[in-house]
Order: C-alpha cells, then structure tokens, then sequence
C-alpha cells in the first residue's frame, strides 16, 4: 500500500510517497533530503502529538495545560476528552502537575499558565 | 509630570524583551505601560506549542513563553502599569495615559519604545458581499474566546484564509466539539506554515481549499452559512463553482497588520510596505528617541524573533539615553530591497556610527529554490548566502559584520539570486 504524507521538517513541505505494509515502512521517495525518510518512518510506525487543550477550573477560569510529553496520534480525541473532564481548582501555578498519567499513555498533563 | 527616561507602549513579548535588555544595558527609571490586566499579549492565547525553540532551546507554549519573561520582569523590578492605555504620544515624547487609578495622565519619557503588537484584517476590510449577521469572527477573536473565557463561538464552522491563527483555530475548535467544513484560501497556496497544515488541518481531515474564497454570507441575525467559490488566475469568481456551506461561525485568518494609531499621530514615518515604521540600524524612528520593534515594526512568525529584535531596541534606547538624547550626527546610508525581496529592517543603516553588527530582516516576495540571498555596497559584495528554499511565509534573518559596514558610504541593496 502507498501512503503520502507531507514531510514538515522545513519549508520544501516535500510530498512523501511512502510504501507501507502494515505500520512497516519498505520504501519512501519524493523526499529530498535524509530528514524526510526519517520524518516517515516516524510517521507511520508510531505518530505522536502534543495536547494543548484548557479545563474549566471549578472557579470557573479556563486554564491552559498540555501533555508534557507526546501521545500517540490515535489517542488525541479520548486524550483531549479526559484531560478536560480533569477536576482543577485555583490558584494553579505554570508546570503543575494537573493528571499524573494520561489514559496510561504515561504522559503527564501540566499547567501551561499560572491562573490565579 | 512623571518622568521616566524610557516609556514602552505594550506588554507583550516585544515590551517585555525590551525592558529586560534596556535594564540590562544600565537604565534603571523604565515603565511598560499594558492596556490588558496582565503582562503577556497575544501570547496568553496562544494555549498551543512551539514558540521558545531559538531562545530557550526547548518548545512552549504562548503562556510559558511568556511567563518566563513576565519572571524576568518581575525578578528585576521592572515597573509596569497594567489597565493603562496609551492615547497620544507628541514629537517631544509626552505620553498622554489613561487608567481607571490616574484618570487622563501625561508623563515625560526620554525615550520611548513602540510595542503595540498588530492586529488582524476584520471583515470590513475584505469586502465579502452579503449580510452582517452575528457568527462572524476573526481566528484570533475565536481564539480568546475559547482559550481565555471558556467559550465555543459555534459547532459549524467554515474558515477563510489559511494564515496560521485560522489553522490552529481549526484543530482547536475541532478538539473542542465543533465541526470544521473546510478551509477556504483565495491564494493557490497555504501561508501557514506546513507543519500546521499537517498537524491542523489532515490530522483531522480538514480539507484545505487552495484558490477557493467565501463570495456571499447568508442570514440576516444569526450566520446560516457561506457560499464558496473557485477562483481564476486573477483571483476572480468562476461562475458555476459556487457551494453552499451550511454553518454557524465564519472565522477569518486573512493576515495581520501592525498597530499604528500611535506611531503616525506621533509623525513617525511608515514603510508602506510593511505598514510598520521605518528604522535605522538600532530600530529608532524617524522621530528621535522613539524605536519601535515586534510587530508593530512588521508582521514576524516567530516569537523568538520578537524576543531577540526588541532586545536590541531596548539596548539601543539605553543608548540613546546615557548619549543625552541627542540623535545620530551621521548621514546613514539606505538599504534598499531588490530582486526578490518585498522589504528590509531596517531601510537605513549608520555605518560611521556602529557599535557592532548589523541584523537585517526581510521577506522575499515568492518562492526562490537553489538561490542566494546577496548584499551589496555599489561592487562591494557585503554578504552571500546560499539558501535551498525562500519562502515568503519564513522571515529571513542576515547578520553583516561591523568591520565589513564601517567603510561602507554608499547604498545597501539585498536581493535573491538565482543560481
């Protein structure tokens, strides 16, 4: 099977072709550069991104937090959904610790703002 | 009259990295005078990742980027009015203040530093035919209402102009339980940068339509939805193409331009180019002791930019302090943008008078692959770089070396080179 993918390491935006069988990469081409062979083997083996999301504090002041590590791309929504229904209560200081490991991912959630 | 030997206009990235750096270059009596109720600016909205990689080696979101600096301030016992707004600046550098504490205020500055920031291109000014119902909102409105109050604008949503704000509000709001139908951009290309649209837009399957534009908006109270078209080479309607996008919220992401108000009633000269004012090599103004940086000096992608740009302001005003504000006795020499460059920061240089190397900051006016960025002084080559790809999203950033500038009498050109 052939995935394409947009290679995002610089402004080239190269378009990736990408020869997959499963979450295995057999080939890639379209790249210009070693950086996008090793874009798309990340890509299709174990794609991750970061959350930023806010909780509504039981105060009623959103606070900004994030994964403060990456979480597999699959997992964004049922992530996003649990980091929101988190219980908060203010004052929140920038790098707390709001869920100590997200939906077992091993992520930790942490404020992005100190809110008062 | 209080009287401080530098006043900043605005708190955010620029302000603050300006203060830092003119304290750190030995002025003690400053202000940064915000008209928000804390420090920070746009950066407080900004709840996504990605800013800081240049300056502090790792990647933040908006609110810690902009705490460490608001740590900065606060650590070295920087003054700052919040809730305070400007409302003139004169020739001789009176700012006339308004709080809800001093009422209408004037102060004396021996300097004042321009950070106001930009804002976004509203509605009226893209003519979209139709009528003006409620659900229309710029991304950047969108976004302090979702981040900063708790509050989604709508559940069907359309976007117009694929700027970076627009693409990062279409995965916000799609995270948030909204439905994001498209985003249409007038352009056959994206000025967001690729990232985002990987990241924003297909991670969700969002499609991106290139040289597409909103042609009418339906519904008279409330937002009901949007007609989309295709464009032709010149950017008109094609007949035939239009489709109707039922939706509750227009967000609009069609570009940024700096906050003026103040520098031109102040007389300070703008750059029709970047709609920001023209400065010399140390970002003064045309007027003496005003120095202006950020993006309100011209639009940047990159808050680590802002940082470093506004630090050489705030240096360049301490200078101009402890000199006894008096301007510079030189006649500079201009830079002048050609082949392939759309401006320069800054358009004239004092080459007698430097005190160290000179940044020069520009965008290129389309895609230039396999080139060169060149600058030169008559036959004189100052700099040459060979670049794989310009774009014009991607600010560029040269450094010209004092000892290459000092002997340096005549105009400055940079240009791209095809190779």
């Amino acid at each position: 099977m052939t995935r394409e993918l947009t290679c995002i390491n610089c402004p080239m935006g190269c378009e990736l072709n990408v020869e997959v069988d499963g979450d295995k990469v057999i080939s890639v081409s379209g790249n210009t550069c070693k950086r996008g062979e090793i874009y798309a083997h990340s890509e299709i083996s174990a794609p991750t991104r970061t959350v930023t999301t806010t909780i509504i504090s039981a105060e009623g002041r959103p606070v900004p937090v994030k994964t403060a590590q990456p979480i597999p791309k699959g997992m964004l929504f049922e992530c996003t959904a649990a980091i929101k229904s988190a219980e908060v209560h203010l004052p929140v200081k920038v790098g707390q610790i709001i869920i100590e490991d997200l939906l077992g991912t091993g992520a930790q959630v942490t404020a992005t703002k100190t809110v008062k | 009259m209080r009287e401080f030997d530098l006043v900043i206009v605005g708190g955010g990235p620029a302000g603050m990295a300006a203060a830092v750096s003119a304290r750190e270059n030995g002025l003690e009596n400053i202000v940064i005078l915000e008209r928000d109720s804390e420090l920070g600016g746009i950066l407080n909205q900004c709840i996504h990742n990605g800013f800081g990689l240049h300056t502090f080696k790792e990647e933040l979101t908006g609110p810690e980027y902009a705490e460490r600096y608001a740590e900065k301030v606060n650590s070295m016992g920087i003054p700052y009015e919040t809730d305070t707004m400007v409302l003139n600046i004169s020739k001789d550098r009176v700012v006339t203040l308004l709080s809800k504490g001093r009422g209408v205020e004037d102060i004396r500055a021996k300097s004042v530093i321009l950070a106001m920031g930009c804002r976004e291109r509203p509605r009226g000014a893209l003519n979209i035919p139709g009528y003006r119902p409620q659900g229309v909102y710029t991304a950047g409105t969108a976004q302090k209402l979702v981040n900063c109050e708790g509050y989604l604008p709508g559940k069907e949503v359309v976007i117009l102009g694929s700027g970076d704000i627009g693409l990062i509000m279409a995965r916000r709001m799609t995270l948030e339980g909204a439905h994001v139908a498209a985003v249409a951009e007038l352009m056959p290309y994206s000025s967001g940068l690729k990232r985002n649209i990987v990241q924003c837009l297909d991670d969700y399957g969002i499609p991106l339509l290139l040289s597409h534009t909103v042609v009418d908006i339906k519904g008279k109270e409330k937002l009901e939805g949007v007609v989309i078209a295709q464009v032709d080479s010149k950017n008109a309607p094609i007949a035939g193409t239009e489709k109707f996008y039922p939706c509750d919220t227009l967000l609009l992401s069609c570009g940024l331009i700096p906050e003026n108000e103040l520098s031109k009633n102040c007389g300070v000269e703008i750059d029709p180019r970047t709609n920001g004012p023209l400065v010399d090599e140390g970002l003064e103004t045309s007027i003496d002791g005003v120095f202006a940086c950020g993006n309100v000096l011209h639009v940047h992608d990159l808050v680590d930019f802002v940082s470093e740009e506004s630090a050489r302001a705030g240096a360049s005003a301490a200078e101009f302090v402890k000199r006894g504000c008096t301007a510079d006795s030189t006649e500079p020499v201009k830079v002048i943008p050609q082949n392939g460059v759309r401006y320069t920061v800054p358009s004239q240089i004092h080459t007698a008078e430097l005190t160290g190397d000179v940044h020069i900051r520009f965008r290129v006016t389309g895609v230039f692959k396999d080139c060169a960025i060149v600058v030169k002084a008559g036959e004189n080559e100052l700099l040459r770089r060979k670049s794989r790809i310009l774009v014009p999203s991607e600010m560029q950033d040269i450094i010209i070396r004092q000892d290459k500038l000092a002997e340096v009498g005549e105009d400055i050109c940079v240009e791209i080179e095809e190779v």
